[in-house]
C-alpha cells in the first residue's frame, strides 16, 4: 500500500496551525449580571475587576472549572466557568446583531422572553404578591474577605475550589 | 385480517405512546426508539415519525433555552410567591449569618455563579420548611433552623437547598409544553418591548411557570429521587467545603423527632427523614456524629439566639 507523502502532511499541519492562530483564542460571554475576575482560579482569590452581562472575554487557558481571560484593558485574570457561556449574548435590538449564518444555538438574546417587563406585568396582575423582600434579599452580599475570615475562624479547610 | 379501523387505532395508540414516552422521559433517544418501532411495524410512516421526533426535540430544546437571566426572573417571582405565604423573619444578625453560610456553600457547588447570585432568608414560621427558588433564592423557616443543633447541621440544610438550585429542580417542575410559545416565538429579539397581546401571552406562560414550580415546592413536593439527588449533592458540597457530611444525618435524626404527622411542611413534601438517612448511609456508611467545635458553636448560637 502506498504511504501518504510526508511533505503533504507537513503542509496540512502548517495550514491547520495557521488557521488556529488566525482565529485567535476562543471568546466566551459573561452570562451573569455581575461577574468577577480574580487574580487566582479561586473564589478566595483577590478581585481584579468586575465584568458585566454580555461582555465577550477571550479565553487564554482553562484550569479545572476556571478560565483565564483577558480584560478589555489587557489585564488577565480568572473567572469561574459557570459565569460564562459559549453563546454570543446580543444586548440590544439593532445594536450588535448576530453574524450572518450564526444559528440561534450560538446566540442568546438578552431580555428575551421572561424579563423585567414580564415581571412588571405579573406584579400588576398579582398585586397581593410583595417583591420588597426579594429585592432586600438580593442586596445581601458577602465579601470574599468575610468568607475567608469565616473559614479561618471556624477552622474550615476547603478541599477543593477554595484554595487561593 | 386487520380492519382499517383497527390499524388506525393502533397507529393512534403507538403515536400517543411515543409522544407520552418523549414527554415523560424528555429523551429524544427514547422517542426515536418509539418511532423506529412504529416504522418497523409499518404503522407509522417515515414522515409521521420524523414529525414526532421533531416535536420531542423542540420540547427538550425549550428547557435548554431558559437562559440564566430568565431563570433569575422565574426565581424572583417564585420567591415572592413563597414569601406571600411565609412572612420573612426580619432579624439582620440571623439573616447575615445565614448568608455567610449560604453564599460560602454556593461557591463549592457545581454552579457557583448564577445570574443574580445566591441569597438566603429566614421565614417566620414554626413549620419545618425550606424552599430553593431557581437562580439561588433560598428561604428556610425558623422551625427548620430548630432542627439544627450546630453550624454543621445548618450547613447541611443549606447545602441541600443549594443543590436543588444547582440541579435546576425547580425548572424541571415546569409543565412540559408550557414554555414553547414564550421562548421560541415571542420576545425573540433582544431589548424589544413586547406589545399588548404578546406581553399577555408571555405573562400567561410566566404565571403558569411560577404556579408549576410553587405548587410542586409548597404542596406536592419533588419526587423521592429528586430529594435524594439533592442530599447527595449536599454531601459533595460539604466534603469539598470541609464540613463533615455526617451532620446531614444528625440533622435528619432531629427532624424525625420534630415532624408532626399530617403537617403541611416537610412531613408532606419530603420523603421521611428515616428514608433519607437510609439513602445517605449507602453513601457514607454509619459515621459517628461530627464533633462540636467551639468556635463554630459560639457563632452559631450567637446568630441564631432569637430563633
Amino acid at each position: 500500500m502506498k504511504r501518504p507523502d510526508k511533505r503533504w502532511l507537513t503542509v496540512g499541519w502548517i495550514a491547520i496551525a495557521a488557521a488556529a492562530l488566525a482565529a485567535g483564542p476562543a471568546a466566551m460571554s459573561v452570562q451573569v449580571k455581575n461577574g468577577q475576575v480574580r487574580a487566582t482560579p479561586s473564589f478566595l482569590g483577590q478581585l481584579i475587576a468586575p465584568v458585566s452581562y454580555g461582555d465577550r472575554l477571550p479565553v487564554l487557558e482553562q484550569q479545572g472549572d476556571w478560565s483565564k481571560v483577558t480584560l478589555s484593558g489587557g489585564q488577565t485574570g480568572w473567572i469561574h466557568n459557570s459565569a460564562l457561556s459559549k453563546k454570543k449574548i446580543v444586548m440590544k435590538a439593532g445594536g450588535e446583531t448576530a453574524d450572518a449564518g450564526v444559528s440561534g444555538e450560538e446566540v442568546a438574546h438578552a431580555g428575551k422572553g421572561f424579563n423585567a417587563q414580564v415581571e412588571a406585568d405579573f406584579k400588576s396582575k398579582n398585586q397581593n404578591i410583595d417583591f420588597s423582600w426579594v429585592d432586600k434579599m438580593e442586596q445581601i452580599k458577602v465579601t470574599p474577605e468575610a468568607i475567608q475570615q469565616f473559614l479561618k475562624e471556624g477552622g474550615i479547610q476547603p478541599n477543593e475550589g477554595g484554595k487561593p | 385480517m386487520k380492519t382499517p379501523d383497527s390499524s388506525l387505532s393502533l397507529l393512534a395508540k403507538t403515536v400517543a405512546a411515543s409522544v407520552a414516552l418523549a414527554l415523560g422521559a424528555g429523551c429524544a433517544a427514547v422517542t426515536q426508539v418509539g418511532t423506529s418501532i412504529g416504522q418497523a411495524t409499518g404503522i407509522v410512516s417515515a414522515e409521521q415519525s420524523e414529525s414526532i421526533n421533531r416535536s420531542a426535540q423542540a420540547i427538550e430544546k425549550t428547557f435548554q433555552d431558559i437562559t440564566p437571566e430568565q431563570e433569575y426572573y422565574i426565581g424572583r417571582s417564585v420567591a415572592a410567591t413563597v414569601l406571600n405565604t411565609y412572612k420573612p423573619f426580619d432579624q439582620q444578625q440571623a439573616n447575615n449569618y445565614l448568608n455567610l453560610l449560604g453564599q460560602t456553600i454556593a461557591q463549592f457547588s457545581n454552579k457557583p455563579e448564577t445570574f443574580g447570585g445566591y441569597h438566603m432568608l429566614l421565614m417566620d414560621s414554626d413549620e419545618i420548611n425550606a424552599f430553593a427558588a431557581p437562580g439561588g433564592l433560598v428561604m428556610i423557616s425558623r422551625g427548620m433552623v430548630r432542627c439544627c443543633k450546630t453550624e454543621d447541621e445548618l450547613v447541611a440544610v443549606l447545602a441541600h437547598e443549594v443543590s436543588h438550585v444547582d440541579h435546576q429542580h425547580g425548572l424541571k417542575a415546569i409543565r412540559r409544553g408550557r414554555l414553547t410559545s414564550a421562548l421560541t416565538t415571542l420576545g425573540a429579539t433582544a431589548g424589544q418591548t413586547l406589545g399588548g397581546a404578546e406581553l399577555a401571552e408571555v405573562t400567561k406562560a410566566f404565571e403558569g411557570t411560577i404556579g408549576d414550580i410553587t405548587s410542586t415546592m409548597m404542596n406536592n413536593g419533588y419526587s423521592r429521587t429528586t430529594e435524594y439527588e439533592a442530599d447527595k449533592g449536599a454531601v459533595t458540597i460539604m466534603k469539598k467545603l470541609g464540613y463533615n457530611p455526617a451532620a446531614l444525618i444528625a440533622m435528619l435524626e432531629q427532624m424525625q423527632t420534630k415532624l408532626q404527622p399530617g403537617g403541611h411542611d416537610f412531613a408532606k413534601t419530603h420523603p421521611a427523614p428515616e428514608l433519607r438517612i437510609a439513602e445517605l448511609k449507602k453513601l457514607l456508611g454509619t459515621p459517628p456524629a461530627p464533633p462540636v467545635l467551639e468556635a463554630r458553636q459560639k457563632r452559631f448560637e450567637k446568630a441564631m439566639s432569637g430563633i
